[in-house]
């Protein structure tokens, strides 16, 4: 009943066991099989309440396509409808907006040719759009989500000299050309996202839904 | 074990009786004696130690308020805006309980901003205490989460549209990023389902994390004793009982001191909460008393003022200081390489910092304004093993350390200031200026925390 020789006694139960000695291989074995088998129920229970936070049945709904009205949208104005709880941008861009769009040198811009994939196919073009007077964007700055404002202006005096019109992020100050393009040496990476979207006839878009055939 | 125990109070009072039967069954006695009243703090802790008692003072206020807030709050995007207004203006004192909340959100974190600066002041983090500090540190992170997750509740503009910006982050991570914003909102925007899940992150998951992590910094505190303006061990040196020479029992001694901190930082906090609340909008932001609209991003968007040092680095990285940051991080790793003892070390140093710069350079500047803005807060954790001084106090250490620490501190504040403020092309040149001293303050500290001078530490706390 000592512990001279390494071995404790339990003091209730008189079992002895010995402290350090090699540990019996069957116990090693079971032990790890019981680690792995309650690390793996541990995994598979845990999976529900981790899945839990996607989006659910409801959300994933209100994600479906949008239909807007532009009828009465005047030259060089712009409408907001929401989509996916996202607020896209309708814009009239007028034919002086167009021709300041094309003033700007393409080395001014970190994408201007729309090569990354920030739009659909039948938006990649000088204009980033289907029809070149209207401009659908998605209005959140690639940054870190913010909605850029308005400065449609060429020349506004709070940007910078030579401003040709676009949009300004006010958290963060990137700039985006009227076809929200991003400029270079901005916080954003990349050119704002055109959605997909189609026109069910000459004053209504459907955003969310693509062109097809084209 | 109890029954070798001799009871500890008279048995022939009933109230000794009934101590005696909770010891015999609890170590309620053993536990105040070994944590309080024979808890041998050094005799000669001054004002900073303060700032320990005032964090558990203002966690407990946070809770309180907090659990009567949520009886009258809805966290429901329909009606969270209007169940913040119904508090203040409807239910008896509610605007006192929720002022108190907002004030103790923002005393929260000068306090342990201080606590932190302590540490930083006279070694605390430093050998022995290193998880201590640790436990300490995951306390400030869990704290960030708890004040991120509150402030999205009263579903102003600045809630949602700081939200916004702050799972965006999560956004810039190549690859999975886009699928974790969304599992995080829950949703493709900002939505019920965020302002729900956050709710339930901030009243209980968060809360109840922060209070285990407390009783372990606690408890790592009193494993190894607290440290003093000195850095002297003061178990070094016994008398015969084996109670510390230049300790004195916690109990009375720094209760009664504490109390006096705590009547202070009462009257001050009492100052701001009835005179000040919103602080010049620092406390509580003007634009979050406009209900949230997910349209319109407000003119400007900036955080609570704790977490503007931070967000100001992310804001300053942007692609021109990326070479900068390519040239930084290739002489650190050079002047590790030289340092580093085997060969093994100096390869992986020079592999990571190669892979590093190329990352530089091939993904977006987004994603490591998003790293190092996580870095400037994870690096706290790694302080213990930069610091390389032989000595703990800043009265015994060098010009070195003492000028770095005065420039951290400037560029800290700087940095918080910039964060607050629109951004322009000259504050993003003063923030990225800031940002490379704050990153130097702890990755140089391995180097000019040897070269300082360091004055002899003395054997037993002097006067």
């Amino acid at each position: 009943m000592s512990t001279s020789s390494g071995a404790t006694t339990h003091p209730a139960s008189g079992a002895s066991f010995s402290t350090p000695s090699p540990m019996d291989p069957r116990r090693r074995n079971l032990i790890i099989g019981t680690c792995v088998a309650g690390g793996a129920a541990v995994a598979a229970a845990a999976w529900p309440f981790l899945d839990s936070w996607s989006p659910s049945e409801r959300a994933k709904a209100a994600g479906a396509p949008v239909e807007a009205d532009f009828g009465a949208l005047g030259p060089g104005q712009r409408m907001i409808v929401e989509w996916r709880g996202k607020p896209v941008w309708i814009i009239n861009r007028t034919k002086e907006m167009l021709a300041d769009l094309a003033k700007i040198p393409p080395g001014n811009l970190v994408d201007p040719d729309s090569k990354q994939a920030n739009q659909p196919p039948y938006a990649t073009n000088a204009t980033r759009s289907i029809k070149p007077g209207l401009f659908v964007v998605v209005g959140i700055c690639t940054h870190l989500g913010c909605s850029p404002t308005d400065k449609f202006t060429a020349g506004d005096p709070t940007m910078p000299a030579g401003w040709e019109g676009g949009f300004f992020c006010p958290c963060h100050g990137s700039m985006f050309d009227l076809a929200g393009r991003v400029y270079k040496n901005m916080p954003a990476p990349d050119n704002l996202i055109v959605p997909p979207y189609r026109f069910a006839s000459d004053t209504t878009v459907i955003i969310g839904e693509d062109t097809k055939g084209a | 074990m109890a029954e070798a125990k001799a009871p500890a109070y008279d048995s022939s009072k009933w109230f000794g009786r009934t101590l005696n039967w909770i010891d015999d069954r609890f170590p309620m006695t053993a536990l105040w004696r070994s944590q309080v009243a024979e808890y041998y703090a050094p005799k000669n802790m001054n004002f900073w130690y303060f700032f320990g008692s005032l964090a558990l003072l203002v966690l407990v206020i946070q809770v309180v308020t907090g659990i009567f807030l949520t009886m009258h709050y809805k966290p429901d995007a329909r009606f969270a805006f209007a169940s913040v207004e119904y508090i203040m203006r409807e239910v008896p004192w509610g605007w006192l309980i929720r002022y108190m909340h907002s004030t103790g959100a923002s005393a929260f974190f000068i306090v342990v901003y201080l606590h932190m600066f302590r540490a930083l002041l006279y070694g605390s983090h430093r050998k022995p205490r290193e998880l201590t500090w640790i436990f300490g540190c995951l306390i400030f992170l869990s704290l960030m989460a708890e004040a991120f997750f509150g402030y999205l509740l009263p579903w102003g503009q600045m809630s949602y549209w700081g939200a916004q910006v702050i799972v965006n982050l999560f956004g810039a991570i190549p690859i999975v990023g886009e699928d974790l914003a969304i599992w995080i909102r829950g949703d493709y925007v900002i939505s019920d389902a965020t302002l729900n899940r956050f709710f339930a992150m901030h009243v209980i998951a968060i809360p109840l994390v922060l209070i285990g992590l407390v009783l372990a910094h606690l408890i790592a505190l009193h494993e190894t004793g607290s440290n003093n303006p000195q850095g002297v061990e003061i178990k070094k040196h016994k008398d015969a009982n084996g109670i510390p020479l230049d300790g004195i029992p916690f109990h009375p001694y720094y209760t009664v001191k504490d109390l006096f901190g705590v009547m202070v930082f009462l009257l001050v906090f009492a100052v701001i909460m009835f005179f000040a609340p919103e602080m010049g909008g620092y406390f509580l932001e003007y634009n979050n008393f406009i209900p949230a609209d997910p349209l319109v991003t407000p003119s400007h968007i900036a955080p609570v003022w704790y977490f503007t040092p931070y967000y100001s680095i992310l804001r300053a990285t942007t692609d021109r200081i990326m070479p900068v940051m390519a040239v930084a991080v290739a002489v650190l790793a050079l002047m590790t390489i030289v340092r580093a003892r085997s060969g093994w070390m100096r390869g992986a140093v020079a592999g990571g910092a190669v892979l590093v710069i190329i990352g530089f350079f091939t993904l977006e500047a987004k994603v490591w304004g998003v790293v190092f803005m996580g870095v400037s807060v994870l690096v706290f954790l790694a302080l213990p093993w930069l610091d390389q001084a032989p000595v703990k106090s800043i009265r015994y250490r060098g010009p070195l350390y003492r000028l770095a620490l005065a420039v951290f501190v400037i560029v800290f504040v700087i940095l918080g200031y910039l964060g607050t403020l629109p951004p322009t092309p000259g504050r993003t040149l003063v923030a990225q200026v800031c940002m490379l001293a704050y990153f130097a303050f702890f990755f140089l500290l391995p180097w000019y925390s040897r070269w300082d001078s360091h004055k002899p530490v003395p054997e037993r706390v002097s006067k």
